[in-house]
């Protein structure tokens, strides 16, 4: 049997922590994953508008290989089902996306949003509360008057605490949000906009792009992400739904319409389609943690770019490829449109995208070499190394192989999370949530 | 008051409960209650005596800062009086704790509040409990975990330097300078907002050693947000420093901001323009802040240019005089001419709004040559905003060249605007309207803008009938009784006639605001015999105001007027089957004492 460490330093073994619910329902199906700036607290978002916390366990001498297991924290309903009675609209609670705040005192805070309103939300502790009233004791009798409550230690509970509702700032839906270095603002992206945000005022915030033509006859793309440069507090990207990226400086003036730069892969005149302009629209885009490289997911491939070079990308990994014949289905079902999401690990070094059949790959940028994974109830006993999977594309189809008309396309994983500095990723496939780690010593 | 009252009080003297329930209430679980609670701490305080204050009332306070910003917030205010209920000066240190862990909060209304509580105490602390208790508290904040202590602890540094020992301030300035080089851009922000107040209370020596070099680190940091904020820093060191260190120590640093890459930063030169002028100095304006001053004017960013626009007037004024028209003439108005025509209406509107003062720093006949073009271009401008501007500003130039010089322009852009789709904008016109026609003269108005006086009454957005009858009752005052006998009055009650019910109640909205300034006579002869014949409306709305009306013009009336012509149809109002009329005539009649 193949192992997994030839293809990739990690042996990743499945925790126990499996997040997933027994009655399978259209609101449990997780929307968003996002690890917080330190790694010891996960976050995801379902359809039902809910957030979901998990804490990582603190190490303990009894049992020293369950570092790292991830346990609920807080679960509580970010938004609810609203609607737009000027619009006649509904306004769905699905949570798009969840982004951490870097921590500024003992509570934690996380932006949360649907295709129209962003919230803050606080995430503390509590483990005391008022005892006593004073005017009467237990018993009802009357007590000296002047006794002062005290407050007494109780049951640690965390509470998650709305602080902030960002909402009227978009017409259209918000599909990012992303956290400047600066600590004070944040941008949310729509279709066609996007707005600068102080994160301290809820009644204004200031639209840096705008792509709305004056006649909606003329449009021609949309905005499909956009992200801060992790360090740089002036530069931030968006992409496109024709498969560019637009670098812009806020610097340079307070509309940043104009881009200061642009990157853009020509089209490869041999590979024209129908479907390639579908195909190369993008679907996430993130900063490396240098903030030198980008990282851009479209329908069949993941690209990175160097900042520095703009006409073409400095690597490109084909996610399935064995897809590209099967195009015309996909566009039947619906499918060729899922926006996958990409991710970094810690150092750069290896990137992680999502497939279908409740696959996902990873490619290490040193070596080159590339793997896929499967997250399934099926392989993820406590402590087994995940065994990569293979797809065959036509020909005979060797043992532990898996063909291109077997793959199940309704099992997709769009939406994964590496962890800033360890080898542990979060992987939402529909309602559940697996998370792996590597092998520890 | 003191324990022993207390204790009886257990035995159940009632006196005592308001304040037990008002303690009971510090941790109701509705917020409002604790809210009340909190802003009565006071009274809380003083029935407990300042023993028990400080014993079991502060103790608890330090606990709730699990509450709600709002408690929380009234809590930092409260502590901040409170140093009389703890015992005075001697244990006013008592209230550091919970305004410790109230400055440690992630909301910054509330640390805000917390520091300015801080301050407002360490007054109180003596010398010694300066050092003894607040200045490790100050340290403590500096070098706390989180950053929400640490950008605290930046604005208390400045309210105990100054009272504590040459060691201690040599502490101080170390913990400042760390805070300076923050990893995180909110401490460096916050260091850099108190950068100038610090430098305040610093040795002029230690200002030159080491204020300047953190001014110059957060003026180039990399983060815009930081950047900017050392701008306004600069004001209050370029003003402690004697004039022949600025150029070594302050202007490299200054010129370089008002070349930031970034916008936000040239915007904040812009912003602090006057007060920079202040205070660099005649010589160094001369030389340095009128090229500066110039490029802002044109920088590529309409959010500068319009900062910059805004400070025309100030900065022109506080040019030195010997050279000030020079420099003007020379150097900024092409630029304001520029202006005139900019592509961004915010930078046109924001020049509009000042470009008038410069007549008064020119004189009439640069004023009559130079400026008058340019303020008659912006009564044409596309954008009624400019427009406004320039009407709302009018005074200016009436006392250098007088307003006829204008007028031709003028009337054709007031009429514009009275008629404009927005009714915010005509709204914005008619508040213009009494200054205009103090300036115009009364025959002007008569022949030109009156009837848009009128029109404005049958206006379809009621804010702007209202406006207009307001309008109405200052143009009166303006111009007199006898005026309103014979150009307003007239056409005021033809409006009784209406067909629509709304001008039937506008006229009535007209008799309300216009009869005190018409007097006793107009109002008797001419208006009321109006209002009277009202009361038979078949609207009700109409005879409801009726009675309203009756009501607010009865104090001018005599009351012989009062009891044989308004009571009769109070009387008959009061029987009307419509509820609300039944309602306002009763109303009335109680207000008139006529029943």
């Amino acid at each position: 049997m193949k192992c997994f460490s030839r293809y990739l330093p990690y042996l990743f073994r499945p925790s126990s922590t499996i997040l997933s619910s027994s009655c399978h329902t259209e609101a449990d199906i997780i929307s968003t994953v996002e690890f917080n700036p330190t790694g010891e607290l996960l976050a995801t978002g379902d359809k039902g508008g809910r957030v979901v916390v998990f804490q990582r366990e603190q190490e303990s001498k009894n049992q020293p290989h369950r570092r790292g297991e991830y346990n609920v924290y807080s679960t509580f309903q970010s938004h609810e089902p609203e609607f737009d009675y000027l619009k006649s609209l509904e306004i769905e609670e699905k949570i798009n996306k969840i982004r951490w705040l870097p921590q500024q005192n003992a509570a934690y805070f996380l932006l949360s949003t649907n295709d129209k309103t962003v919230k803050l939300w606080k995430v503390s502790e509590r483990d005391k509360r008022p005892e006593g009233y004073n005017l009467k004791d237990e018993e009802g009798r009357i007590r000296d008057p002047t006794t002062i409550t005290a407050l007494r230690p109780m049951d640690l509970m965390v509470e998650a605490t709305p602080r902030r509702v960002f909402s009227n700032a978009h017409t259209y839906h918000i599909n990012s949000i992303s956290v400047n270095s600066d600590y004070e603002t944040y941008m949310s992206t729509d279709d066609l906009r996007i707005n600068l945000w102080n994160l301290e005022i809820t009644n204004r915030s200031f639209n840096i792009v705008d792509i709305k033509p004056a006649n909606m006859e003329m449009l021609t793309e949309v905005i499909t992400a956009a992200e801060f440069q992790p360090s740089q507090c002036n530069t931030f990207v968006y992409s496109s739904s024709k498969g560019s990226i637009r670098l812009c400086d806020m610097r340079a003036s307070a509309l940043c319409d104009n881009h200061s730069k642009l990157f853009e892969e020509p089209e490869d005149p041999s590979n024209r389609s129908f479907f390639s302009e579908i195909i190369s629209s993008i679907s996430d885009v993130k900063f490396s943690h240098s903030g030198r490289y980008l990282m851009t997911r479209d329908y069949l491939t993941v690209k990175v770019w160097d900042l520095n070079m703009e006409s073409k990308p400095l690597e490109t990994y084909q996610v399935h490829d064995y897809l590209r014949s099967k195009l015309c289905s996909l566009y039947e079902n619906d499918c060729i449109f899922d926006k996958f999401e990409c991710v970094w690990n810690g150092s750069d070094s290896v990137i992680m995208t999502g497939s279908y059949n409740n696959f996902f790959r990873m490619f290490d940028r040193n070596t080159k070499r590339d793997v896929t994974l499967e997250a399934s109830r099926e392989n993820s006993k406590p402590r087994a190394i995940l065994k990569p999977r293979k797809v065959c594309v036509g020909g005979k189809r060797r043992k532990d192989e898996i063909s291109v008309d077997s793959l199940d396309f309704s099992k997709k994983i769009l939406h994964s999370a590496w962890h800033p500095s360890e080898n542990i990723i979060a992987v939402a496939a529909t309602n559940n949530l697996y998370i792996f780690q590597d092998k520890v010593n | 008051m003191n324990q022993s009252s207390f204790i009886s009080g257990a035995d159940g003297d009632d006196s005592l409960y308001p304040i037990a329930v008002l303690i009971d209430e510090l941790r109701n679980e509705d917020v409002q209650l604790r809210l009340n609670s909190i802003k009565k701490l006071s009274t809380i305080a003083l029935a407990l005596g300042v023993e028990r204050t400080r014993t079991e009332l502060l103790p608890f306070l330090t606990d709730t800062i699990y509450d709600e910003d709002e408690v929380l917030l009234a809590l930092a205010e409260q502590l901040g009086n409170f140093t009389m209920l703890v015992g005075g000066p001697e244990y006013v240190h008592c209230l550091l704790p919970p305004l410790e862990s109230l400055a440690t909060v992630e909301e910054t209304v509330v640390r805000d509040k917390a520091v300015e509580s801080l301050r407002k105490i360490s007054q109180e602390h003596s010398p010694v409990d300066l050092e003894v208790h607040f200045e490790p508290l100050v340290k403590r904040l500096a070098s706390g975990d989180w950053f929400t202590s640490r950008t605290s602890a930046c604005g208390l540094f400045s309210v105990c330097y100054p009272r504590v020992s040459s060691t201690v301030k040599a502490e101080i300035r170390q913990h400042f300078r760390t805070l300076c080089s923050d990893d995180t851009p909110m401490v460096r922000r916050a260091a850099a907002s108190k950068l100038g107040e610090f430098a305040k209370v610093l040795e002029l020596d230690y200002v030159k050693s080491d204020i300047i070099s953190l001014f110059t680190a957060l003026a180039s940091d990399e983060q815009d947000s930081v950047r900017l904020l050392a701008v306004e820093a600069c004001v209050s060191i370029a003003s402690l420093l004697p004039q022949e260190d600025l150029e070594t120590l302050v202007m490299p640093t200054l010129r370089q901001a008002a070349e930031d890459k970034s916008w936000r930063v040239r915007y904040m030169v812009a912003d602090k323009f006057s007060e920079l002028q202040k205070a660099v100095g005649p010589e160094i304006t001369k030389n340095d802040l009128v090229p500066a001053f110039q490029n802002l004017l044109k920088d590529c960013e309409a959010e500068v240019r319009s900062a910059a626009a805004k400070k025309i007037k100030e900065f022109c004024e506080n040019l030195p005089e010997d050279s000030r028209e020079t420099i003007i003439m020379t150097h900024i108005l092409s630029c304001v001419k520029e202006l005139v025509s900019d592509t961004s209406q915010h930078v046109k509107s924001a020049l509009a709004s000042v470009i008038m003062g410069l007549s008064t720093i020119l004189g009439k006949d640069n004023t009559v040559e130079h400026l008058l073009p340019l303020f008659l271009a912006q009564l044409k401008d596309e954008c009624p905003e400019v427009r406004l501007n320039i009407i709302s500003n009018l005074d200016c130039v009436n006392e250098v060249i007088g307003i006829r010089q204008l007028s031709q322009s003028l009337l054709p852009a007031i009429v514009e605007l009275a008629e404009d789709a927005k009714w915010r904008v005509r709204l914005a016109i008619i508040e213009y309207m009494p200054l205009l026609a103090g300036q115009l003269g009364v025959e002007f108005f008569d022949e030109k803008l009156n009837t848009l006086c009128m029109a404005w009454l049958i206006d379809h957005v009621y804010a702007i009938r209202e406006a207009a009858t307001c309008n109405l009752m200052k143009l009166v005052e303006k111009f007199g009784a006898e005026w309103a006998q014979n150009t307003i009055v007239p056409k005021v009650l033809g409006m009784a006639n209406d067909p629509n019910y709304l001008h039937r109640m506008t006229t009535l909205f007209c008799i309300n605001s216009l009869s005190e300034a018409c007097g006793q006579d107009i109002t008797t002869k001419h208006m009321l015999p109006v209002v009277l014949k009202m009361s038979n409306d078949q609207v009700a709305n109409v005879r409801f105001n009726v009675a309203k009306s009756l009501q607010k013009i009865g104090p001018v009336l005599d009351s012989n007027a009062l009891q044989t012509e308004v009571k009769p149809v109070l009387e008959k109002l009061a029987t009307d089957t419509d509820m609300d009329v039944k309602y306002f005539a009763q109303e009335a009649i109680r207000v008139l004492a006529l029943a």
